[in-house]
């Protein structure tokens, strides 16, 4: 693990010079400096990684504080040398002061340092004289770290800060295999490298794979035969067949369960604080509902950024819509609240720093809170950028609730109150629960030198708590306040105020037209519409990569979250690219662009592994097979019900936190964790530190955080619970019934019954034998049974059936033994 | 980690062979011969490896295996306890602070070869003295509770952030495979700090067992989830699984030796035997009578936190890494004489006799106890029978594994105020715990969100003058 984690601090170093370096154009190098492949091949694979790992600490653009005045994260840096100087004299080791110092011959300069680990082996510093004499190769032609501004202009040229350019796809040699412009370029990528894509998948595993990736749920036995059977009458109806089902599909009402969830994971969304004293937030399912409204309405993406940013600002049509949009602004609202902290400011500034951490990686993809105390040290994002946005923050009244006396902790706030949708669009609103106008937050404790001047985002809580139906008719949300200018707070400590920043945008991204900020609004407006701006280089490309990630099991951009320098490259940058300009100019559909994706070629592939290509790509990173997923969390559980027969597919009215209203989260825990009701998963409730068992033992996503991509885990844990928990026993003897209740069946039936409701596909000869055998050893030991009476067989199938929910089959998207003949009933 | 070529990436890649082979021994006789043979053609690079609790690889040589944390919850006063302060008796009543100086109400005296100055509270656990090293200067942030006891677990007051033993598991991987790496016996409700991950993988967070507060029914043997059937007998249970082992090898064989599908087999093979093991481990009543009054098992006082403390030792025994067990109620801002005598006499025996037995078991060499709260306590108060609280300076202790006994690190001034020499914060106090383990608190990061995280932050010094 220890070597899996330096090799992983390595990734990042070399990301960041690649990306500072990408730049470098051969056309400027000198001749005498171009260097062959295998030459630059050498540099990478023996020497940059030792002076990523052993040097660049205190040598490169990224340490702290250079030493030496010597970089070596750059060729130029190199040659330039340090205080001493160059470091290197190309062809000369024993001329250059580098092999000086890694000799460890000198008394005075002796390199790397012993907390660095000493002395290198003898075997890394020939590498090092060999590649002296080969003229020390590298990227050339990158200018070394001299100022701030040197930095922001090569950070200006770095990829994802370019705005998305349509690409023409690439022609192919293989020109009857692609089916859409999307497996032109991924065949033209797979060509280059000589790799050939797999088979196609088999219809029974597309079917499921579709239907899993789209609404969250299986394929039922009869809609899976009529698949089956149309498949069989030729290829033109298959995609016919298969085109009308993903149109189905998107068209149903599950799909916004489904893809609602993706967002919520981003959005943290959660219903209680979290943290140490975690108060429930009973309104928070109103937004969850929200989000799964906007996909199944397939908003325009644009749009749902802008209405979760700034939907209070925006004018709506009627009061649903006034609603609706107030209910978007829960995304700024839903963050975890240390609740009991007795400083307002402190408070304050961390709740902004959460909103901006959220924003930025739910939207950008960029980590911004980084600048909080400290210039970003990998992106070009700097401190003055941060308290640019937190100003617009700070203008802003985060409303939460968690008010009244069920409730703990000194930082309460109100509800926004929402309009009577039987009435036509009332005036501006106020919020609910007496609020006292004017407060003066507390002075602050330490040092006590100076009081802290009233702050309009601050409140005081309030003892009186919203009734039931005050909730009933309140959301969280967001609303500007007084407009404030925020100080730069040195090193993030609130006692040390420095220079107040203008509100405003992210510099590097805002070089051709900086909006100026109003001066009787927050801001949060421009924020909003800078966000989901086509100028954005951003917005789409990340949310373009989500859709691809949870499609095809990894992102174009395998860090989501991230498409800064620590991130990775897209695999396929130019596919990227055309499908965000084409997702912004086709009206920012998701729908559309889940449509297109499911539709292509390499998105329909096979499972199965080819030796030849996993020996050139074994990360699949150019897409030559589907890649083998685990269902999810609630995927597992849904999938459950659904064999059950047990699943309730009506969304529920609220949410069970709504149901217990304000308090404490711990007083409900058993509650919470030990939730089932047969609703779909993504109605159960989420609340901090209590997300039920179901969810928590499949990796459901960390509720505090931003989740681009879920873990994969297999553990103990899971199964525990596949084997013990009262739920998935209850499933299993539902499904046992369900069968049971199918008049005329053999054994043999009933068994091939339990494999098509949960694996959905018939039994293999050798399974129905196995099924059998274990059927008979329990009738054999049932209690006090001789003659076989039904409740013992329904016993025995119920375990069949669990024993069934249980396999790695039933949780993994992968072929099946014997995938080869689907059959039907 | 072998300081040679630790940056070469092909030295990742054999691990999967161990759990392989580990694989081989958990599950002989369920065919495993017959899909071995596919698996040798796997291309091992193809996935990393998802059992992330494999036994991992010290920075540098460990002084102890495992940690057992006595998590004082609300912040028992240093200057009646650990902190000897003459002069703080002698000037009781004059102002001080924000009211009059409170002389401690017990007695100090001078134990074993060390002469450590310990209360007359503790009379068995001063019996250890030469087996303990004193920590009298520590400092913390945030003197509130909640921010405080957050800032011990996780080293932040305001963000959420992985738990020390998290950190730990995290770092040195699982001990055992029959039971969870870290285990929290009776935490506070609702503070998923003490035990969370935060952004680690779930994997990592402590296996909670009970709740503050709680019976002892809380720690009985179904206090983990779904620990147990409630239907089927452990046989037909084992027949049940062999059916779904024999499908999973099937789907190995189709899939070519899938990773995944390996590690589902394995965990089913685990969750098996945790089944018996973990209500095994937690079943104290073949205990002779003899080791339940060592640690004053059925004391009217002891009871519950004995049961803790042999707890914790027999999970030890049994290979767990990290082990926490909580006793609250230190939160004396009154009635202080009182109570912390009632508290410590709760606590008193049970630690002894932790200390006794593991001693005995020539465990107590390889397991590092520690013991305190999440700040301490003012040498003022109010009325003259209780203190305030004081983050400024206080007193911790450790024991066993790899560190000195009979000595005391650090001090604080003559009233007990403020750590006056080696001042000794959490962030140092991780940084020593992660040592003594063989970790180094700058290497052991975790990448999230762009950038490499430690449990110490910026921060941390090892307070080497304590390790033997």
């Amino acid at each position: 693990m220890m070597r899996q984690l330096s090799a992983s601090g390595l990734m990042i170093c070399l990301v960041v010079v690649c990306a500072v370096g990408s730049d470098a154009s051969a056309a400027d190098v000198p001749a005498k400096e171009r260097f062959t492949q295998e030459q630059l091949n050498f540099f990478e694979k023996s020497i940059r990684p030792v002076l990523a790992s052993k040097c660049y600490n205190c040598h490169s653009a990224r340490a702290a504080k250079l030493q030496g005045g010597l970089q070596l994260d750059t060729r130029s840096g190199v040659m330039r040398g340090g205080d001493s100087g160059p470091a290197v004299v190309p062809g000369k080791p024993d001329d250059s002061l580098l092999i000086r110092a890694i000799r460890y011959t000198d008394q005075d300069t002796q390199m790397p340092p012993s907390k660095a680990g000493g002395k290198l082996p003898d075997d890394v510093i020939a590498d090092f004289e060999k590649w002296v004499r080969m003229g020390a190769p590298g990227p050339v032609g990158v200018a070394p770290k001299t100022s701030a501004e040197l930095n922001k202009k090569r950070a200006e040229q770095y990829w994802a800060f370019q705005l998305p350019k349509k690409t023409k796809p690439p022609t192919v040699n293989d020109s009857a295999w692609p089916r859409s412009d999307i497996d032109r370029f991924v065949l033209a990528a797979m060509e280059e490298q000589k790799l050939h894509p797999v088979r196609d998948a088999e219809p029974r595993a597309l079917l499921r794979r579709v239907y899993f990736d789209l609404i969250g749920m299986p394929p039922s036995i009869e809609e899976l035969n009529d698949f089956l059977a149309e498949c069989g009458k030729g290829p033109q109806e298959r995609q016919a067949a298969y085109t009308a089902i993903v149109d189905r599909l998107l068209q149903s009402p599950q799909f916004g369960e489904r893809w609602g969830r993706h967002w919520l994971d981003v959005a943290r969304f959660a219903e209680s604080t979290g943290k140490e004293s975690n108060n429930l937030f009973p309104t928070a399912w109103r937004y969850r509902d929200y989000v799964i409204k906007s996909f199944n309405d397939n908003k325009p993406y644009d749009q749902f950024v802008r209405e979760q940013i700034a939907g209070d600002l925006l004018d709506g049509r009627d009061a649903a819509q006034h609603n609706e949009r107030l209910t978007a602004t829960g995304f700024l609202a839903l963050g975890t609240k240390n609740i009991v902290e007795k400083d307002r400011l402190i408070f304050r500034m961390d709740v902004i720093d959460e909103q901006i951490d959220t924003v930025s990686r739910a939207v950008l993809g960029l980590t911004v809170a980084c600048a909080r105390c400290h210039d970003h040290k990998y992106d070009p994002i700097t401190m003055r950028d941060y308290y640019a946005l937190a100003g617009i923050f700070r203008s802003t009244e985060t409303m939460y609730g968690t008010e009244g006396r069920k409730n703990k902790g000194t930082n309460a706030s109100s509800l926004m109150p929402l309009a009577d949708e039987s009435k036509p669009l009332p005036a501006p609103t106020k919020a609910v629960a007496a609020k006292p106008a004017e407060v003066s937050a507390k002075p602050p404790k330490k040092k006590g030198k100076k009081k802290r001047k009233k702050d309009d985002g601050v409140q005081a809580a309030s003892n009186a708590a919203p009734t039931t139906k005050e909730l009933a008719h309140a959301v969280m949300g967001a609303r500007d306040a007084k407009v404030v200018d925020c100080p730069i707070y040195l090193k993030g400590d609130t006692d040390d105020p420095g220079d107040k920043v203008p509100r405003g945008l992210i510099a590097v991204l805002t070089k051709a037209k900086t909006p100026t900020m109003p001066t009787t609004d927050s801001g949060r407006l421009q924020l909003a519409q800078w966000l989901a701006a086509k100028d954005n280089p951003l917005t789409a490309r990340v949310m373009v990569n989500r859709v691809w990630q949870h499609l095809l099991g990894e992102g174009l951009v395998r860090t989501a979250d991230n498409f800064g320098a620590t991130g990775e490259p897209p695999t396929h940058p130019e596919l990227l690219d055309d499908l965000s300009v084409r997702f912004m100019d086709g009206g920012w559909s998701v729908k559309k662009l889940v449509r297109e994706i499911v539709l292509s070629r390499s998105y329909s592939l096979s499972t199965s592994s080819d030796a030849a290509n996993a020996e050139v790509d074994p990360g699949n990173r150019l897409l030559w097979r589907a890649n083998p997923r685990r269902l999810d969390a609630e995927a597992i559980r849904d999938a459950m019900l659904t064999a059950s027969g047990l699943i309730d597919l009506k969304p529920p009215s609220s949410s069970m936190v709504a149901a217990v209203g304000n308090g404490l989260a711990s007083k409900y825990s058993h509650k919470f964790t030990n939730a089932q009701p047969r609703t779909r998963s993504v109605y159960l409730p989420v609340v901090r530190d209590f997300v039920p068992t179901s969810l928590e033992v499949f990796d459901f996503a960390e509720p505090s955080f931003v989740v681009a991509s879920r873990g994969v885990t297999n553990v103990p844990s899971q199964a525990l619970y596949l084997m013990n928990n009262p739920f998935v026993i209850e499933q299993s003897q539902a499904l046992a019934r369900r069968i049971a209740s199918v008049p005329n069946l053999s054994d043999l039936d009933r068994i091939a019954l339990a494999y098509q409701h949960t694996l959905g596909r018939l039994p293999t000869e050798a399974e129905r034998i196995r099924i059998d055998a274990f059927l008979r050893a329990e009738l054999g030991t049932a209690p006090r049974n001789s003659k076989r009476s039904s409740a013992s067989t329904e016993d025995a199938f119920a375990l069949i059936c669990q024993s069934l929910f249980a396999s790695a089959e039933f949780r993994y998207l992968m072929a099946p033994p014997n995938d080869q003949s689907p059959g039907q009933q | 980690m072998n300081s040679h070529r630790p940056f070469d990436c092909v030295a990742v890649a054999p691990q999967p062979l161990s759990r392989r082979q580990a694989l081989q021994t958990a599950s002989a006789g369920f065919g495993w011969l017959a899909v071995s043979s596919l698996l040798a053609a796997e291309k091992s690079a193809a996935k990393p490896n998802r059992d992330p609790l494999v036994p991992k690889p010290t920075h540098f040589a460990a002084r102890a295996k495992r940690v057992i944390f006595l998590c004082m919850q609300g912040a028992p006063s240093h200057v009646d306890t650990f902190d000897y302060k003459p002069k703080l008796n002698a000037d009781a009543g004059k102002p001080g602070g924000k009211g009059n100086l409170v002389g401690s109400p017990y007695p100090f005296q001078q134990h074993g070869q060390s002469g450590l100055w310990i209360s007359d509270l503790f009379p068995n656990l001063a019996k250890h003295a030469d087996d303990l090293c004193l920590l009298r200067s520590m400092t913390t942030d945030i003197p509130n509770h909640p921010q405080g006891f957050t800032m011990l677990h996780t080293g932040s007051t305001n963000f959420v952030r992985p738990s020390l033993g998290s950190w730990v598991l995290y770092g040195l991987g699982k001990e055992s495979d029959d039971l969870p790496g870290f285990i929290s016996l009776t935490p506070p409700l609702g503070n998923a700090g003490v035990f969370g991950s935060a952004f680690l993988p779930a994997i990592y967070q402590g296996q909670r067992i009970g709740a503050l507060k709680e019976t002892e029914e809380a720690l009985g043997s179904d206090a983990v989830n779904d620990i147990r059937n409630p239907k089927l007998t452990p046989e037909r249970q084992r027949r049940q699984l062999d059916l779904v082992q024999a499908m999973n090898r099937d789907l190995l064989v189709a899939t070519g030796g899938d990773s995944e599908v390996e590690g589902i087999i394995q965990s089913y093979e685990q969750a098996f035997v945790m089944q018996s093991s973990v209500p095994k481990v937690m079943d104290v009543s073949k205990e002779p009578q003899a080791m339940l009054d060592l640690y004053g098992v059925g004391g009217k006082r002891t009871d519950s936190f004995a049961r803790q403390c042999l707890l914790a030792r027999r999970f030890a025994e049994a290979g767990v890494r990290f082990i926490e067990i909580t006793h609250g109620g230190w939160d004396h801002h009154s009635d202080l004489k009182a109570r912390l005598g009632k508290g410590c006499s709760e606590i008193d025996q049970p630690i002894a006799g932790l200390l006794t037995d593991l001693k005995q078991r020539d465990l107590l060499k390889d397991t590092l106890i520690v013991w305190g709260g999440e700040f301490g306590r003012t040498p003022d108060g109010k009325g003259g029978d209780g203190r305030n609280h004081n983050a400024k300076g206080f007193a911790m202790w450790m024991s066993g594994g790899g560190v000195k006994g009979g000595m005391s690190h650090g001090a604080t001034d003559d009233y007990g105020r403020v750590a006056v020499q080696q001042p000794m914060h959490i962030h140092d106090l991780h940084a020593t715990i992660l040592a003594i383990l063989g970790l180094d608190h700058e290497r052991l990061t975790y990448e999230y969100a762009g950038r490499p995280f430690r449990l110490t932050n910026v921060s941390g010094i090892v307070a080497k003058d304590i390790l033997a």
